[in-house]
């Protein structure tokens, strides 16, 4: 199946590559990828809450024509519905499907008893903290017995000690055969969580999403967070994401390759990491000052990051040529050394050089302005740009960080009112000249 | 000294009360529940009787204040009938908008165009049609000023609730649809409860602006005829042509009463009922509290209906329709008869729009070129009016809304105070207003500046004092440790901060004079009228008269140009508001 939206004028914007998974009973799947990479819309048009634009979802081998099938997601929000108490919101879908009254009631009962939450029956979801609202979550999943279990991040609205709790609850319900699904699929960025939990992990690449990765991890339950094997799972999941262009091997030969990937032809216009200027110059000082090479996973740790706040600032300083990430270890280059360590102007400077160099779409509005004789134009022209790559939602962020970086590195003023981008000096040396 | 005495007198107090059965207290609530619910059949027999009797439009108003609970209670019959209407309107109408976008594309600007109508244009229409649908009952004139009273409160909640159903968050509904909620389990256990708070807050709204109209169309003339509708509105028009004082206060004194009554025993216990459908992560500290909630949820004998009548019933209705949709789960497409039926409606709907613009224009050439001057003269002094009334209650609102905002102590006092005033409907007051006035000497043209004032400050101010209460103590603290001068406080920071609450204010604010100036331009007041130019006289004066025409086409430019001041003025300051000045958490 693929997924895309069409344009107005015609153009497609293809959201998921088309793709070909097969999920079966007995295990748990993690599905992984950078944000915004269409997880979550796979996993909708997997549930049926959204219908491929191509291609077709088969459900034990018949096609899903719209229905819903037997499965259950817990959403990252929670969402649980405020003005139900935490049975009733367990009820609800027992409801749904007829259930006397009697029989939802005794049902809700043993599965809030089962996520751990008996107690706190009548109580309203806005009384629970994070954790518990999650496990209220669980329970409506669960209450239906659903063959397919997905989870759409369902840890990331948590603090870390809180979901690292449930997870290890959630995987002793699995094995202890308490759960009464047949199938896990969880979406998720988080890394460990992934080679902690799943039986299978599936990378996905992005724009559009494709797998670039799809295999067993065969460590045995309980899985231990230190042990080399698992930190080699993590390192090479680090570097399918981190490297978008290489090509994947399996993951056991992986860890013995040198990582020399050869870089490919550039797009016309990279999709820019949301990443802000000042966290890229942050974390080149950061790498400077720790002798130019880390593991990328250890600095994420240490720094008490999350991936996703990470890997843009990573991705946005490989595309600015100041470093280079191999093997899940990220290293500095020299231009990316000496941007670290300069002072707030030249960094600037630097920062400008660097970008003109690399980002395609910064090129573009530094000639155009160049080549204008206001040495201005609105911004539209370079939204218009945009749009026959990117969805408009991509177009929105997209252009956000080319304002940020392009204000930053002064290539361009931006005006909010008139919604024009100019060119400081050269506007002013233009009018000046006019005067005369 | 004094808690010495004081302490044993409370304990022997509280004891012998400590020492009653729960259930006695209860047994008072429904003693209480029990003459409530006799009480009201009582009414609804002696107003039916009323309403199915012979048809008499100029009923004898007295102006014994012994009438006067009679006189309210007719008030508030037509009040609650229309406010049921608007809910039943509402919430057909927003749905549709919501879930059929072909239809939504018609009907939200169509809602934005009849929200900007006068509603007094439609008296003579409504009224003249329902005296003819009902010629021998007291029920068709009846019917006519509830429904002039619906065309007055429905817009706002209508729109309310379409926008309530579009910003339910999207896992929300993938949560009712992978659990495969049913059409009435996702109605009343996801979109309704999400669209409570905002329905309740647009239903007070709408029933404050009921009773605005209520009063203006409980006694008026169209053309040769005269009509009058025993209420609180005829009341207090009665007693103040007859300048008698004593009867006017009696009238404010029981509209207030019934005013205050209402809000304690139906918003009170609504709002702090509908706190549960909050969406909110945590509790917050001050949830709104009703006396007469809880007192009414100590009652067995509600309890006992509710388990033996609402609860079965309710389960009935889940099991019922979770059996019909598993049935029809297989067909999900529409079938031919029902798109046939949806193509035939619209094309119906499309001969009756053209018939009617066909007609309308017909009427319109009918009008004379000095109808077409006072009309276009008259839309000029109206907006020059509207103009000073907003500027006049900008002025004194916002300094007095920033102190009361700035002072929670102040606010405390004076919020409750202002409440009260402002729900007295502004046109029971006109007649009063209107008695000063001509003893002091002042015209019209002036008078009903303040008449217009009298009903639309009130929007600016509330507005204006949570603006100044948004305003983060942070920003004041810094405002001072800078040591800013006064004005450059106000300028830095008060102005700005506010402003987004003010433009809020000023628009309700415009919409109501300009609504306000068809009551306000034009008075008759013991067989004289007193007038002045503008384009709210031409509509009354037009309604008077039953010239169709003329009030027509003063209608339709009102409407013309309160959309395109919403559109080319409000729309631009909320955009600004938006952009520049909201403050973000």
């Amino acid at each position: 199946m693929e997924k895309y939206y069409k344009q107005p004028d015609g153009n497609r914007i293809q959201v998921i590559a088309p793709t070909d998974l097969e999920i079966s009973p007995g295990k748990i799947i993690a599905l992984l990828g950078p944000s915004g990479s269409g997880k979550s819309t796979l996993l909708r048009m997997l549930t049926g809450l959204s219908t491929p634009s191509s291609g077709e979802v088969l459900w034990h081998g018949k096609a899903m024509s719209g229905e819903i099938p037997h499965v259950s997601i817990v959403f990252q929000s929670f969402a649980l519905f405020p003005w139900l108490t935490v049975i009733e919101n367990v009820e609800a879908p027992l409801a749904a499907r007829g259930l006397h009254a009697i029989e939802r009631h005794k049902r809700a009962l043993r599965m809030i008893d089962v996520v751990g939450l008996d107690g706190f029956e009548t109580a309203y979801p806005k009384e629970l903290s994070g954790g518990m609202k999650q496990r209220v979550g669980f329970a409506r999943a669960l209450v239906v017995e659903p063959e397919v279990l997905f989870m759409d991040e369902p840890f990331s609205a948590l603090d870390v000690l809180t979901a690292e709790n449930l997870r290890s609850e959630l995987l002793e319900l699995w094995l202890n055969k308490k759960m009464p699904t047949t199938c896990i699929f969880i979406v998720t960025h988080n890394i460990e969580e992934a080679v902690l939990l799943a039986d299978r992990v599936i990378v996905l690449g992005r724009n559009p999403a494709r797998i670039r990765s799809d295999f067993e991890i065969d460590i045995p339950q309980y899985r231990d967070r230190k042990s080399p094997r698992f930190l080699a799972y993590v390192d090479y999941i680090y570097k399918a994401l981190t490297k978008p262009d290489e090509e994947m091997t399996a993951p056991a030969t992986a860890a013995r390759v040198a990582g020399n990937g050869q870089e490919k032809q550039r797009k016309k216009f990279q999709m820019l990491p949301h990443a802000r200027p000042g966290g890229i110059a942050g974390f080149m000082e950061l790498l400077a000052d720790r002798g130019g090479r880390d593991d990328l996973y250890k600095l994420a740790d240490e720094l008490a990051m999350d991936v996703d706040d990470i890997l843009p600032i990573v991705d946005a300083a490989v595309m600015l040529g100041f470093a280079v990430v191999r093997e899940g270890d990220v290293e500095i280059t020299p231009e990316g050394r000496a941007f670290g360590e300069a002072d707030i102007q030249t960094q600037k400077r630097l920062f400008r050089d660097a970008a003109l160099k690399h980002i395609a779409i910064l090129r573009l509005i530094e000639n155009t302005l160049h080549a204008k004789r206001d040495h201005a134009i609105g911004e539209e022209f370079f939204r218009d740009i945009l749009d026959e790559h990117f969805s408009s939602d991509e177009v929105e962020r997209q252009f956000d960080t080319v304002l940020n970086w392009g204000r930053y590195s002064e290539i361009f003023d931006y005006d909010s009112e008139t919604g024009r981008l100019f060119h400081r000096e050269d506007a002013e040396l233009a009018a000046a000249a006019q005067e005369e | 000294m004094a808690r010495d005495l004081w302490q044993p007198v409370r304990i022997l107090g509280k004891g012998p009360w400590s020492l009653l059965p729960a259930r006695s207290w209860s047994m008072l609530t429904d003693f209480f529940v029990f003459a409530a619910g006799l009480s009201l059949f009582y009414g609804v027999v002696v107003l039916a009787r009323s309403w199915f009797g012979p048809f008499n439009p100029q009923v004898e108003i007295s102006r014994d204040p012994r009438m006067l609970p009679m006189y309210a209670a007719y008030s508030l019959l037509r009040i609650t009938v229309a406010y049921v209407l608007s809910l039943a309107f509402t919430l057909v109408y927003g749905y549709i908008a919501a879930y059929n976008a072909r239809a939504e594309r018609i009907m939200i600007p169509l809602l934005d165009i009849l929200q900007s109508i006068p509603v007094l244009s439609f008296l003579p229409g409504v009224m003249l049609a329902m005296v003819a649908l009902f010629p021998r009952h007291q029920l068709g004139i009846e019917l006519g000023a509830i429904l002039l009273i619906f065309t007055g409160q429905v817009w706002n909640m209508a729109f309310s609730f379409y926008s309530s159903l579009k910003s339910i968050p999207r896992e929300m509904r993938e949560a009712a649809k992978i659990y495969r909620f049913n059409w009435y389990q996702r109605f009343t256990q996801l979109e309704v409860p999400y669209a409570a708070i905002g329905l309740v807050w647009n239903s007070m709204m709408s029933v404050a602006g009921g009773w605005f109209f209520l009063m203006a169309c409980e006694m008026f003339v169209l053309g040769s005829k005269d009509f009058r509708l025993p209420g609180l509105g005829s009341y207090l028009q009665t007693a103040a042509s007859a300048g008698d004082t004593p009867s006017i206060l009696w009238g404010i004194a029981t509209m207030i009463a019934v005013i205050v009554l209402l809000d304690q025993v139906i918003w009170r216990p609504v709002i702090a009922w509908a706190e549960k459908f909050k969406i909110e992560q945590v509790e917050s500290t001050q949830a709104p509290q009703s006396w007469f909630l809880e007192f009414m949820e100590r009652s067995h004998a509600l309890a006992r209906l509710r388990k033996r009548v609402v609860n079965p019933a309710r389960e009935y209705l889940r099991m019922r329709f979770a059996r019909r949709h598993a049935a029809s789960a297989q067909e999900a497409q529409p079938e031919a008869w029902k798109v046939w039926l949806g193509r035939v409606i619209a094309s119906l709907a499309v001969v009756v729009i053209l018939y009617a613009v066909v007609r309308a224009g017909a009427m319109l050439s009918g009008l004379t070129r000095g109808e077409y001057h006072e009309i276009l003269v008259g839309a000029g002094a109206t907006f020059l009016r509207v103009i000073v009334a907003l500027l006049i209650g900008s002025l004194w609102t916002i300094p007095v809304g920033v102190a009361i905002g700035f002072n929670p102590r102040l606010a405390k006092i004076a919020q409750p105070l202002a409440q009260i005033a402002a729900s007295v409907p502004a046109t029971a007051l006109f007649p009063i207003v209107l008695l000063v006035l001509i003893r002091v000497g002042g015209g019209l043209g002036l008078g009903s500046v303040v008449l217009m004032l009298l009903g639309t400050q009130w929007y600016i101010l509330f507005n204006v004092i949570a603006g100044a209460m948004a305003i983060p103590t942070d920003l004041k603290e810094a405002s001072s440790m800078f040591r800013f001068s006064s004005w450059q406080r106000w300028r830095t920071l008060i102005l700005p901060g506010v402003f987004p609450y003010l433009v809020t204010g000023l628009v309700t604010a415009s919409g109501g004079a300009w609504n306000a100036s068809i009551v306000a331009e034009y008075f008759r007041f013991k067989d004289q009228t007193y007038t002045t130019t503008g384009l709210g006289a031409t509509i009354s004066r037009a309604t008077d008269a039953g010239n169709f025409d003329l009030l027509l086409g003063s209608t339709i430019v009102m409407a013309l140009v309160v959309v395109t001041i919403n559109r080319l003025v409000w729309r631009r300051m909320y955009r600004l508001a938006a952009e520049r000045y909201t403050l973000e958490t």
